[in-house]
């Protein structure tokens, strides 16, 4: 069974991107505006990686990791953030809140599809 | 009721041929959308007499163009035995006034030939190709030219 | 359509959202609005545009939007005050980046000017120290950008997949793993096999990464053996689920870097030991990105001993990770119950095999993420995550909209079609039954009635579907204004009221041009200097107001400024220059406002690059009118003057008045007409023999014989024969349309002729009657403007 990507990002653009990208990888994808509608979109359906971007109006990616990572039902939820490669601080933010890893933006599908393989068996 | 063209034989294709006075013309059948029997149109003011109104289809004003005076032909009083050809030109959609439909072809294009010199240059203008059909000749029309252009506008 | 250039054209539309939320947060930091959601709102918007921008790699708008960000993350960090000034700025510069992202779309390209003076401007906000820490000062914005962005631009293909899938890999993997000893050598003789330590530490099953995950990506580098060492496991009933015991050694063959090896680390290589050398080198610190002690090169030292004694079964551990039993995993996986750890005597390493520890210690770190107690789960967390997340749950629910769906427009068009038909049909058989003779008390006339009402109540329920408050033509008129003021120089501070006023989406397209017209002009034109204002005992700032309500069944704009008000005297003057009027002409002063709508009629002595552009009020006042509108002015002089113009609620419906001419039913809109009355022969005038005059009271005005105008007839009508309908062209005056008969009221659905045809002069637009054929509309306007034309003057000659 194709495994499923939660993708968390306010984008369109961004969310089209990933979702192009993966569903070409052969994942299943469903997507989420911002960290809140993530949280209720993985407990009610669950995924097998959670995507996340950082910058997001009512919950950001932290919240999102920290929501993640408290929720005993999904705690073990690889979570990949979005980062770009100036927001040192933030990738340093996400992990101690709990991020499995990072994918870089912009980001090429390859690695992309790198990163997810990284995280999820 | 346009899916009648397989795809992939790009060659060959259907046209709906129909007569004005003696002559043949057609059109592609994937440009035609129906064909219905005459009804009064509404005139339009300081058009071209080639235009003779506009009428509704389905909730769609469209307008009514009498082919056979398009081409320089005949101006013909539309009777109920008149047909009109509803085609789709780009994004428009028109009514072309023609006497009767005669027949689908279904033909390939390497058969239709250049329009002859010795044509007027207004059947030239819209006549994109002749090809022979049982002894006949029939004229394929070229649909994106017969709407007015500034014409109606100058008038 | 190419799912790239799909993707493209969605960022685009984005952006347009993007830059409107942009500058409605910038114009309420303009305001004063120093809230940090308000900040952090454009933040993410000029992050956002960045960030799609670097998908398609469009470098300009990457540059400009990275200083942008930067200065607005100052901002939120409170190291950048908003202050008045601050916010100009920002604003001017959310009109470049605009700028920047149409120069995009169109691959055109920006004025470069702009942009080096909005960056220089940009930079002048932050401290010079502060600016070069940021890496903004002078080229080092270029080396910000380049050191985010340094990369080629991204290009997706999409014609072979992505990548392998992740089945596939493991496929290969299993392959490769399958053969470990044999390669070894071979490969061993041409390039040194790379000796990997890792040593994971809790933390890194905390974040959900996994061992064996990791492995199988260093086994897609190239041949592995791995061995695990598992001295650090304590006897079993020591335990701990919050611990990691193991640690492994992996020998890998092939032409892999060392950056390679380690990109497989990433994102854990903070969480565990991690050496990474040539096999035979020795272990040099710099290699270990950890400092190793002693203790651990032991460690890993004796593991690189135990490799060859010990080749670890990778298929099994994978086999193991991915839930799956493994046909080659000879040793039965312990399973997490409780018997085993009870059966376990002190669990000896050498005697499990070691595909079962491996099992057994993965169990472990399994347990450790995934069945962890709760109470140490929230040990474990930090406690204001969860505070957090309940806050901005509660905070989502308080803000979520109302639920809304998004529907396909045709379909609202087709409804909206489809009620306009009901709406004629009702009307039509309301008639029919009326004229049968039934009493208007009958059971068949009030039934009707109650139809009617709800058909209208139908009408208005579907329309309000399609209305949209003007807000978005609203929210582009704020950098116009700016813009506008920047050229002429002067100081304006634009008021809008009422954005969220509803109007139907047929007019709300339409509504943008006259407004345009009118800001500029009363920001150009309206508007004094500063020096001008200053003298005149005004602030140097002038105020133009947008306002927007509803009155009358109409939305009614209205643009107000605070300037010099019209010059009535000077108006006057160019009007009789221009012979628009006779130089006798006695005037009111709202007529005399009301001469610059007038054709070929233009107050500014020089037509400025602003208000000019060819077009004058004249232009602005037809394109209103071919909708339906009216404009009109009222002026004070040194006070101001106020724009309003008025225009239906909706393009698909119009209450029109349907008359016959020359044989044909016409319909005129209802907001045109005056007055219906039948013409005495001894009203009609004749003027140069052949222009009709009518005289109504005390006026004379044209006499249009319709049947004429259209061309649908040579000869006029007798106007006693007819009915004269007076209509009213906005400031251009008025007419008497003769038609034959007049046969009533009714709206009627409106119908574009130029959708299938074109435009034809005198008419605006067809609907469809109760019998189903076609009838035009009357464009009321163009009859009258036509006749005016012909007869240049004669009302004003004639007027009393």
């Amino acid at each position: 069974m194709n495994k499923t990507v939660l993708t968390i990002d306010d984008s369109r653009t961004m969310r089209e991107m990933l979702n192009m990208a993966l569903v070409q990888a052969g994942y299943r994808v469903i997507q989420a505006v911002d960290g809140v509608e993530g949280l209720e979109v993985l407990r009610a359906q669950g995924a097998d990686v959670v995507i996340t971007d950082i910058n997001m109006p009512r919950m950001d990616g932290f919240g999102v990791i920290e929501g993640v990572r408290a929720d005993p039902a999904h705690r073990a939820t690889p979570i990949l953030v979005l980062t770009t490669e100036s927001d040192a601080t933030k990738k340093e933010r996400a992990r101690a809140a709990g991020a499995t890893g990072w994918i870089v933006k912009p980001f090429n599908p390859t690695k992309l599809v790198d990163a997810i393989r990284r995280v999820a068996a | 009721m346009t899916d009648t063209v397989t795809p992939g034989v790009a060659q060959r294709r259907e046209l709906i041929a129909f007569r004005i006075g003696d002559q043949e013309f057609c059109v592609d059948i994937m440009s035609v959308r129906e064909i219905r029997g005459w009804a009064p149109a509404t005139p339009l003011p300081r058009t071209p007499s080639f235009v003779k109104g506009v009428i509704n289809l389905r909730g769609a004003v469209l307008p009514i163009i009498d082919l056979g005076a398009r081409l320089g032909l005949t101006t013909s009083e539309p009777t109920a035995r008149h047909v009109i050809m509803v085609v789709h030109i780009g994004e428009r959609t028109i009514g072309l006034l023609v006497d009767a439909v005669s027949d689908i072809i279904n033909m390939s294009d390497d058969l239709v030939q250049p329009t002859p010199d010795v044509a007027s240059d207004q059947v030239k203008t819209f006549v994109k190709g002749l090809f022979a059909l049982e002894g006949r000749m029939v004229s394929l029309i070229a649909l994106d030219r017969v709407l007015p252009e500034t014409e109606a506008e100058a008038a | 359509m190419d799912p790239f250039e799909s993707i493209k054209a969605t960022f685009f539309q984005e952006c347009d959202e993007l830059l409107t939320d942009m500058e409605s947060g910038l114009l309420a930091m303009e305001a004063g609005d120093d809230d940090s959601e308000t900040i952090n709102a454009v933040f993410r918007a000029v992050h956002s545009v960045k960030g799609g921008a670097g998908a398609f790699g469009l470098e300009e708008l990457i540059r400009f939007a990275h200083i942008f960000e930067t200065v607005l993350d100052e901002m939120r960090s409170d190291r950048l005050h908003l202050t008045d000034e601050v916010a100009k700025v920002l604003l001017r510069a959310s009109d470049v980046l605009a700028d920047h992202v149409a120069a995009a779309r169109s691959a055109g390209s920006v004025d470069e000017g702009r942009t080096l003076g909005m960056i220089a401007d940009l930079q002048g906000l932050i401290d010079q120290e502060r600016a070069a820490e940021l890496g903004l000062d002078g080229d080092g914005a270029d080396d910000a950008a380049d050191e985010d962005f340094g990369f080629v631009p991204i290009v997706l293909s999409l014609d072979e997949p992505a990548a392998e899938a992740p089945e596939v890999d493991l496929a290969a993997l299993m392959a490769a793993a399958a053969e470990p000893a044999d390669a070894a050598p071979q490969a061993a003789t041409a390039t040194p096999a790379w000796l990997v330590t890792f040593r994971p530490k809790a933390e890194m099953y905390a974040k959900a990464n996994e061992t064996a995950l990791v492995l199988r990506e260093l086994a897609r580098l190239g041949e592995v053996e791995v061995v695990v060492d598992t001295t650090a496991v304590p006897p079993l009933d020591q335990l701990s689920a919050e611990q990691a015991y193991l640690s492994w050694t992996i020998r890998l063959l092939g032409p892999a870097t060392e950056s390679d090896v380690r990109e497989v680390f990433e994102f854990v290589e903070d969480d565990c030991e991690l050496t990474v050398r040539r096999e035979g080198e020795a272990e040099a610190p710099s290699a270990s990105l950890q400092a190793a002690d002693d203790a651990e090169s032991d460690a890993s030292a004796s593991a690189v001993e135990a490799a060859a004694a010990a080749p670890l079964d990778l298929d099994a551990l994978l086999a193991r990770v991915q839930g799956a039993p493994s046909p080659e995993a000879a040793t039965p996986a312990p399973e997490p119950a409780p018997e085993p750890v009870q059966d376990a005597p002190k669990a000896d390493p050498a005697n499990m095999g070691v595909a079962g520890l491996i099992a057994l210690a993965e169990q472990a770190s399994l347990d450790h993420v995934q069945a962890a107690a709760p109470p140490k789960a929230e040990a474990k967390t930090d406690p204001k995550a969860d505070a957090r997340a309940e806050r901005a749950s509660a905070g989502g629910t308080a803000t979520a909209a109302t639920p809304t769906i998004r529907v396909d427009l045709d379909r609202v068009d087709r409804l909206i079609n489809a009620v306009g038909e009901l709406v004629i049909q009702q009307a039509m058989l309301s008639q029919r039954v009326f004229e049968s003779g039934l009493a208007r008390s009958s059971d068949v006339a009030l039934g009707l009635e109650d139809l009617e009402l709800l058909t209208r109540e139908i009408q208005d329920s579907v329309m309000a579907i399609r209305a949209q408050p003007v807000k978005s033509v609203f929210q582009r008129m704020p950098r116009l204004v700016r813009e506008v003021a920047d050229m002429v120089g002067k100081k304006v501070r634009l008021v809008m009221d009422g954005e969220n006023t509803e109007v139907d989406k047929t007019v709300i397209e339409r509504l943008s041009d006259p407004i345009t017209h009118m800001l500029r002009n009363a920001s150009d034109h309206g508007l004094e200097t500063p020096e001008e204002r200053e003298a005149g005992g005004k602030g140097v700032e002038g105020v133009v107001r947008l306002a927007a309500l509803h009155r009358g069944g109409r939305i009614v704009i209205e643009v107000q400024d605070d300037g010099r008000g019209i010059n009535r005297p000077r108006v006057r003057g160019i009007a009789v220059t221009k012979g628009l009027i006779a130089e006798d002409a006695v005037l009111s002063d709202d007529e005399i406002d009301n001469l610059i709508f007038l054709p070929g009629f233009s107050t500014a002595d020089v037509v400025s690059d602003i208000s000019g552009r060819g077009v004058g009020m004249d232009v602005v006042k037809r394109s209103i009118q071919a909708l339906g509108g009216r404009i009109s002015i009222t002026s004070e002089p040194g006070k101001g003057s106020k724009f309003s113009m008025s225009l239906p609620l909706t393009l698909a419906v119009l209450d029109g008045m349907v008359v016959s001419a020359a044989d044909q039913t016409l319909v005129a809109p209802l907001s045109n007409i005056v007055e219906s009355l039948t013409p005495r022969a001894e009203d009609v005038h004749l003027v140069g023999g052949r222009d009709a005059v009518i005289r109504i009271r005390d006026t004379f005005v044209p006499l249009i014989d319709v049947g004429m105008a259209l061309g649908f007839r040579d000869e006029p009508l007798p106007p006693a024969s007819g009915v004269a309908v007076l209509v009213e062209s906005e400031g251009g005056g008025k007419a008497a349309l003769l038609v034959e008969a007049i046969q009533g009221q009714r709206q009627v659905v409106i119908k574009s002729l130029e959708a299938n045809y074109q435009h034809i002069h005198g008419v605006a637009a067809a609907t469809i009657l109760g019998d189903g054929r076609v009838a035009l509309i009357l464009d009321v306007d163009a009859l009258v403007t036509t006749s005016r034309r012909k007869a240049p003057r004669i009302e004003k000659r004639m007027a009393v």
